[in-house]
Formats: C-alpha cells, sequence, structure tokens
C-alpha cells in the first residue's frame, strides 16, 4: 500500500502544517510517512503545496510522483495543481475560492463552512485535513486528533478539533459517490 | 611609575621580530605586558588573539595562549572563546586595517552585545603589512600607495564608532606617552563588558616615507603635535579639531555583560 | 528506539547534541534555518552555548574559537553562506581545528532559488577553500541518515583535527519522515587527542612525527601557538622549503588514501549491467527506480556514496569494470558525473537537471531502460 496526498493552496492557509499532522498521525498509527513542501521564500503569500506519501513500507522516493488525492484550497493552486490529474487521482476544490471546477471535481466549501459553523476561518487547515483524512482512508481519526493536539499552539486543541470533525462530516456526503 | 619584569611573558625564540625600526607595535606590547603583569593576571588566564597585519603578529610573541586567525575575523574567533570560556580573559589586537575596514561589521557587532572582549587596536593609519595602502584611518590628504594623488576619503574615529555601537570602555591613547597607554590598558582588560582602545602607533615605514614625514623620531613628534587631550578637545572648535587625534577615556560603564547574561538564561532554563 | 516524524534539519540538531557538540554559531539562511533554529532551543538545555552572529563568515569563525577552547562546535549554512564561510574552513584545515560544517545545498548560483532543491555545491565543498588541504564530506539520503551521519561528522572531525562538511540538500534537509532514533550512548561518540602531558611538560615538537598531534585546549596552561600561516611542529610560521612540504603533506594525508574514511551503499551490484551512482535525496528515486528495475528481472545497481570526499574512486572503477553502462543521476550540470567519469576511466551517460525539481524514479527508470536497451 503506497498513498501519494498533495495539497495546496495559498502561502498562510495552514497546508503545510496540515501535511505535517497527516504524516505524524500515519507515523503513530505505525505506518510509515514522508512529507515535503514547496513555497516561495517568503512563508506567505504565493502557492504552497505539501506532499505526503504514505506507506505499510519504507518510503523510498519521498514525493508524489502519482497522486492519489489532490486538495486545492485556492483558484491559484487549482490553475496550477488542478490540470492534467491523472484519471486515477481525486480531485477535490475547495468551492469557497474555486467556484466552476471541471466536471467531475469534488466541490466542498471547506472554508465557507468553517466561518458558519465555527466563525475562525484560520482553523480551515484542519477541516481540510479531516476531509483528506476521511476521504483517503488511510489513517484512523484517533490518530490524527492525537496529532492535532500534538503540533497545534496550545490552548487550541479545541477548535482545531472541532474543525477537524467539520472535515469528517462534510465528507460523509460523498462516501459512496462513484468515483470516490 | 615602575615597570615590572615582564621578560616571562616575551617569547624571544623566534626574534628578531618582523616589525620595522622606528615601529610603535613593540612599545605598544610591551604596554599590554606591563598591564598584565600589574593586574597580576596568571599567564594560563590570557588569549591574545590576532587578525592579519603587522600588529597581529604581535600574538606571535608572547608566552600565553595565542592564535593568529584570518584578516579581519579576530573579533569573531574572540566571541566563540569568550562564550566558550566566560573565565578566560581575551584579549583582541590588530589593526586599523583588519578592524575597521574587513572586520568592521564583527567589530561593531561585539561592542552592541557588550561581550567581555578587550579590543586593542593598532592604529597606524596605513596597511603596513602589504606595502603602505591607505585605510579607513589614514588622513585625508595622505600619501599612499593606493592614494599616490592624496587619500580623499573620510575617516572613522574608532573611537566614536564603537561608542555609537554600544562599547563600554572606550578610550584612546598613543606610543608616544607609555605610562598613560599602561594605565588605560589595564583599565581596559579589568573591565568586564566590551572594552576598546584606539593605540596611535606610527608606521616610519610606510606612512612615514610616503607622506615625508622624517626619520621615526620626526614621525613620532608629528604624533605629538596632533595629541589633543579629551578635556582641552572641549573648548576647541571642529575646525581646531581637524586632523587632531584626541586622547583619554571616553565612556566608562557597566551594563551587563553578554557571556554572563547568557549564563544566567543557561542557568534558568536547568542547563548546567 | 524512538519511531517518530522528523524534519532533516531537526535531526541534524539533535544529532550534533547527540555527538557531544555543545556550541554553534549561525546566521540565518532558507533552507537550513531550523538547524539554527533548533540549536538556539536546545543548547541552552544542556547547558551548552548559542550565538547568532552578524554574518556567516563571524559564524565559522566563532566556532574555531569555541572549538579552540576545547568545545565541539557547528556552524550550518547555506550556498550563499557556505561561499562566505571557504576562508576560515581553509583555516581550520591549515590550524587543525576540528568543526562540523553543514551546507543545505539549494540551487545556485548566487540566491538563486533558496527553497528548491539542487546539487551544485559538490566540488565546492571539496575545493571551496583556496589550497590543496585536507575536508571529509559526508552527504545523507534521509533523515534519520541525517542524525548518524551528523555524530559521525563530528567524530571524524575530532580524531582527525580537521573540517568535515555534512553536504544535505534542499530534498533532505526539508523532508519530514518516519525515523527510528537510536537511544542516547548507543552510536559512538569520539574525541579529539589530547596531550596526556602536563602543561609544563608539553612540548608541541615532540609530537611532530605523529599524523594527528594531540591538541590542548587554550586556557590550561598550555601556551597554544596557532596559525593559519604555514608553521613548523612549534606553531612558530616558517617559509622552510622541507617544513611547508612535510606540513602539507601531513594535512592531506589525514584523508587521502583511507580506506576507513569511505562509506557507502551498493544494491545489486554484483551483476549490475547498468550501475546507477547517485548520492543525497537524488539517491531516493534511483533507489526507487533500481528496486523496480529488479523486480522486472533487469540486471541494475545502486552505489550510493555517503562519504562523497575523498570520493571512492577505487570501488567506483571496481564497478565500472564490470558494469557495461553507468547511469549518474544528478541536480546539477555533471559535477558527480564529471567525478564518476574520472573514477571509472570512460564517460557516463549524465542525467543532469537544473530545473528545481527533482528525479522521480519513473524518469530514472526510463533511462535505465535506454541504457540497457530494454526499452
Amino acid at each position: 500500500m503506497r498513498r501519494e496526498l498533495l495539497l495546496a493552496g495559498a502561502g498562510g492557509q495552514g497546508i503545510i502544517l496540515a501535511g505535517v499532522i497527516l504524516a505524524e498521525a500515519a507515523v503513530r498509527q505505525g505506518l510509515f510517512a514522508a512529507q515535503s513542501q514547496a513555497y516561495g521564500p517568503q512563508s506567505r503569500g504565493g502557492a504552497t503545496k505539501a506532499e505526503v506519501v504514505i506507506s505499510d513500507r519504507e518510503v523510498l522516493y519521498p514525493r508524489v510522483e502519482r497522486p492519489d488525492l489532490i486538495l486545492l484550497l485556492s483558484r491559484e493552486a487549482y490553475g496550477h495543481y488542478g490540470q492534467d490529474v491523472p484519471a486515477t487521482a481525486r480531485l477535490v476544490v475547495d468551492s469557497s475560492f474555486v467556484s466552476d471546477p471541471a466536471p467531475g471535481v469534488l466541490s466542498v466549501p471547506i472554508t465557507e463552512t468553517v466561518r458558519e459553523k465555527l466563525k475562525r476561518i484560520i482553523v480551515a487547515n484542519m477541516a481540510a485535513l479531516g476531509l483528506v483524512g476521511a476521504l483517503a482512508g488511510v489513517v484512523e481519526r484517533s490518530y490524527l486528533e492525537e496529532a492535532v493536539r500534538g503540533r497545534v499552539p496550545r490552548g487550541t486543541a479545541e477548535i482545531n478539533l472541532e474543525a477537524l470533525g467539520l472535515g469528517y462530516q462534510m465528507a460523509q456526503r460523498f462516501m459512496g459517490v462513484p468515483g470516490c | 611609575m615602575e615597570l615590572a619584569d615582564i621578560s616571562d611573558l616575551l617569547d624571544e625564540s623566534h626574534f628578531p621580530h618582523i616589525l620595522c625600526a622606528g615601529c610603535g607595535h613593540g612599545i605598544a606590547l610591551r604596554a599590554i605586558l606591563q598591564a598584565i603583569r600589574k593586574l597580576n593576571l596568571p599567564a594560563e588566564r590570557v588569549v591574545m588573539v590576532g587578525g592579519i597585519g603587522c600588529s597581529s603578529r604581535v600574538v606571535g610573541y608572547v608566552r600565553m595562549d595565542s592564535i593568529h586567525t584570518t584578516h579581519g575575523r579576530a573579533v569573531a574567533f574572540a566571541t566563540g572563546i569568550k562564550l566558550a570560556r566566560p573565565d578566560l580573559k581575551v584579549l583582541v589586537i590588530a589593526g586599523d586595517g583588519d578592524l575597521a575596514a574587513i572586520g568592521g561589521n564583527h567589530l561593531i557587532h561585539a561592542a552592541r552585545r557588550n561581550i567581555g572582549l578587550t579590543v586593542l587596536c593598532f592604529n597606524n593609519e596605513i596597511y603596513g603589512m602589504t606595502s603602505g595602502q591607505y585605510s579607513p584611518t589614514t588622513p585625508p590628504g595622505s600619501m599612499s600607495a593606493t592614494s599616490p594623488y592624496g587619500a580623499i576619503e573620510r575617516t572613522f574615529d574608532l573611537c566614536r564608532l564603537v561608542e555609537a555601537a554600544g562599547a563600554t570602555y572606550v578610550a584612546r591613547s598613543t606610543v608616544n606617552e607609555v605610562f598613560i597607554l599602561t594605565e588605560y590598558i589595564g583599565r581596559a582588560i579589568a573591565h568586564e563588558g566590551f572594552s576598546f582602545l584606539d593605540i596611535v602607533s606610527p608606521c616610519p615605514t610606510y606612512f612615514g616615507r610616503q607622506n615625508r614625514l622624517g626619520d621615526p623620531v620626526k614621525l613620532y613628534e608629528s604624533v605629538k603635535d596632533r595629541t589633543v587631550r579629551a578635556k582641552a578637545a572641549t573648548k576647541m572648535s571642529a575646525e581646531e579639531l581637524e586632523g587632531k587625534l584626541v586622547v583619554g577615556e571616553f565612556v566608562r560603564k557597566n551594563p551587563p555583560e553578554y557571556t554572563a547574561e547568557y549564563r544566567r538564561l543557561v542557568a534558568a532554563r536547568g542547563g548546567k | 528506539m524512538k519511531t517518530i516524524l522528523l524534519q532533516g534539519n531537526e535531526a541534524c540538531a539533535r544529532g550534533a547534541i547527540a555527538a557531544g557538540c555543545r556550541f554553534f554559531a549561525g546566521y540565518p539562511i532558507t533552507p537550513s534555518s531550523e538547524i539554527v533554529e533548533a540549536m538556539a532551543r536546545e543548547l541552552p538545555l544542556v547547558g551548552g552555548s548559542f550565538i547568532q552572529m552578524e554574518d556567516e563568515i563571524g559564524s565559522i569563525a566563532a566556532c574555531l574559537g569555541a572549538s579552540l577552547a576545547g568545545v565541539k562546535s557547528l556552524t550550518a549554512t547555506s550556498g550563499p553562506g557556505f561561499s562566505l564561510k571557504q576562508e576560515n574552513i581553509g583555516y581550520a584545515a591549515m590550524a587543525e581545528i576540528p568543526v562540523v560544517v553543514v551546507n543545505v545545498q539549494r540551487f545556485g548560483p548566487s540566491t538563486g532559488m533558496p527553497t528548491a532543491p539542487a546539487q551544485g555545491d559538490f566540488y565546492q565543498t571539496r575545493w571551496g577553500t583556496h589550497g590543496d588541504h585536507p575536508v571529509v564530506v559526508l552527504a545523507p539520503w534521509s533523515v534519520e541518515e541525517t542524525y548518524r551521519l551528523t555524530i559521525r561528522a563530528f567524530n571524524l572531525s575530532e580524531v582527525h583535527r580537521l573540517p568535515v562538511i555534512l553536504l544535505m540538500d534542499e530534498g533532505v534537509g526539508h523532508l519530514r519522515e518516519r525515523v527510528e532514533l537510536p537511544e542516547e550512548g548507543e552510536l559512538a561518540v569520539w574525541e579529539r587527542p589530547k596531550p596526556k602531558e602536563p602543561p609544563d611538560l608539553f612540548d608541541p615538537v615532540a609530537h611532530a612525527g605523529e599524523e594527528v598531534p594531540p591538541m590542548p585546549p587554550l586556557g590550561a596552561g598550555y601556551r597554544l601557538r596557532v596559525t593559519g600561516l604555514v608553521h613548523g611542529s612549534d606553531g612558530f610560521p616558517s617559509e622552510s622549503p622541507e617544513t611547508v612540504a612535510k606540513l602539507l603533506r601531513r594535512l592531506c594525508g589525514k584523508v587521502e588514501g583511507k580506506p576507513e574514511l569511505l562509506q557507502a551503499e551498493e544494491e545489486g551490484t554484483d551483476d549490475a549491467r547498468v550501475l546507477v551512482v547517485a548520492y543525497g535525496s537524488t539517491a531516493r528515486g534511483a533507489a526507487a527506480a533500481v528496486r523496480e528495475a529488479r523486480e522486472r528481472g533487469l540486471p541494475v545497481g545502486l552505489f550510493r556514496p555517503v562519504t562523497v570526499w575523498p570520493f571512492p574512486e577505487a570501488r567506483i572503477g571496481e564497478l565500472a569494470a564490470q558494469a557495461g553502462e553507468i547511469l549518474v543521476p544528478e541536480l546539477s550540470l555533471g559535477q558527480l558525473s564529471r567525478e564518476v567519469e574520472r573514477a571509472a576511466g570512460r564517460r557516463v551517460r549524465s542525467l543532469t537537471r537544473v530545473d528545481g525539481n527533482h528525479w522521480s524514479p519513473g524518469e530514472i527508470l526510463a533511462a535505465i531502460e535506454e541504457a540497457g536497451g530494454w526499452s
């Protein structure tokens, strides 16, 4: 089993932290994982990409070569990573920023839902993480929750876990959908 | 003032030394060793760190730990030594080119940190080792190998430079006034924080000759003529002070020293 | 054994602490800043010293000062900063001062692309400073190996009294992956040779015949005499032809012809008709490609130098004699290829890349198939 996940968005959206937590949860679960990223010299603005590879064997090549799941959180990221997606990859976009995705793309109002339910869009990355965790299906939720507690700033675990839960809820309606 | 016996501090095994006849650096070195002896500092507690240049070579003639480093970096080497061994007295001996040109950044930042180094600048207003090119302290109008039509650059007043950067003991003296010089060196070494002493030490071979200042005695006399005590300088106009060497102590204060602050931080975090 | 997710740069800092490093001087630069930050956080907790210097040159100079005081010292940087440190790397070689310098390679020349991976500093690590000089360069390909090699870098630097460079690249430094860290004390930690004689009986000239003379710490009464000028065994500058040649040959002899310094990994090299040579993060894609090729029954092997300098030329020469084709993927315009060609005594297939991306297993596999005539 080898799963390749690609998360991309704008700098400051917390994409890399989401990727790190996903990889750490996999390790806590006893799996092998590698996480890498690409970003400009400034850590804000510009496009940011986090790659996560999870496997039940040692990860030799730690980067995404054939993604299984792509989650894009900004228009720019969609323009960059949302084209020429291999047929085997599932592509998910945050419809709060990407209004007109191509047919077949899963469109989820991640940031809007977080704004509405939690009033704090800063935790939208955790909702995205929950969504990815649920759709990828390789890392159990309890390990993701453990990793969230260990990685987010002190005193913010609860709201981050709520956001993670929102992501799992959003994933529910796609479970069982063909191609998902 | 009596001269102490410093022969055990001087290593004469590789004499004759590299300094030219009439060079002021030997006078300055003797004043340093006199000051160390007067402070009763054991030789093993003193480290002498030189850069590159005529003055920096004098660290090779002492019977103490001596580190002859790379050009401009003596202060940075010394910073590492002092942070690793705060109990040692770390002396930096380097010239005006080394400290104020290529090593200027280390000088001002060491002053800013108030790390307990004693920086003794042997200021001969020229690059001597490389045969007499102009330095950041060469007076405007002076002839040198790289200012054959007269220097047009303005100079650094090194004392004011390090004072502005945060040095906590700052003084200037010349090799013409050995007893005062020795006194200042002693105070600079005893000082806990960053101390800086600008020691005017003429170069007869390159500065003197190129500027037709005559034999070493005449050159030393010209330095004497340019010397003004700090108190007298306060009553002089900017025009009158043009080209003068203002000597005296300019800064003496005792804010917390850097390595002591660092050890406090370590202790507070449970480190040893 | 602790199993955790760890970043390459963090692993370097942890390895340094485990190796007994208690002094760090550095300057922030992408993509190595996490090492500076980790050392700032960890060193006070173990009683060590950290200082953020005013520039890259001051950083290595401060490390050399601390090392002379007897404290194991580390500095870490990347491309532009590594260029600035060169003069004092030469000083460390000449004055025989142990120091570990980490260079997390980034895309160059000049400011280049700070967060893009590259392997363009391969030759600079060997020949960056002027003059003939000894240097050992170790290049990890994974986070766990970064930890282990940082300790080895300190060990070699201490016992041979020379600068050791840990040549990372952005692809390893910024990678986070699962690692199994050894327990404290599991990996051997070596110390520099110190004089057995007390200060008053110590005479450096008496150690003139030794390849690595003992190194007393300053501040202990030994009257250290250190200089970057060519010097005799007494520490005094000398320009006598005999003294000069003797010193240079002894210094360079610390690494030349020393098989114990060489560390490498091989996979499938016994029967390889196509031999792939790669180091650092590029070797990850190469290893994946080689494994896939072998699963398909193709006779392909991987040689991965871990010690990149001194270069493992004898072993590459042996392997080249039996392999048909040699394939060298790298993130530069043929620096590693050129050195492999020198060792192999013939041309290789050079897979050069300077677009800021990694070689993927698929791309290397395609090149393997082409080289072997299997496509």
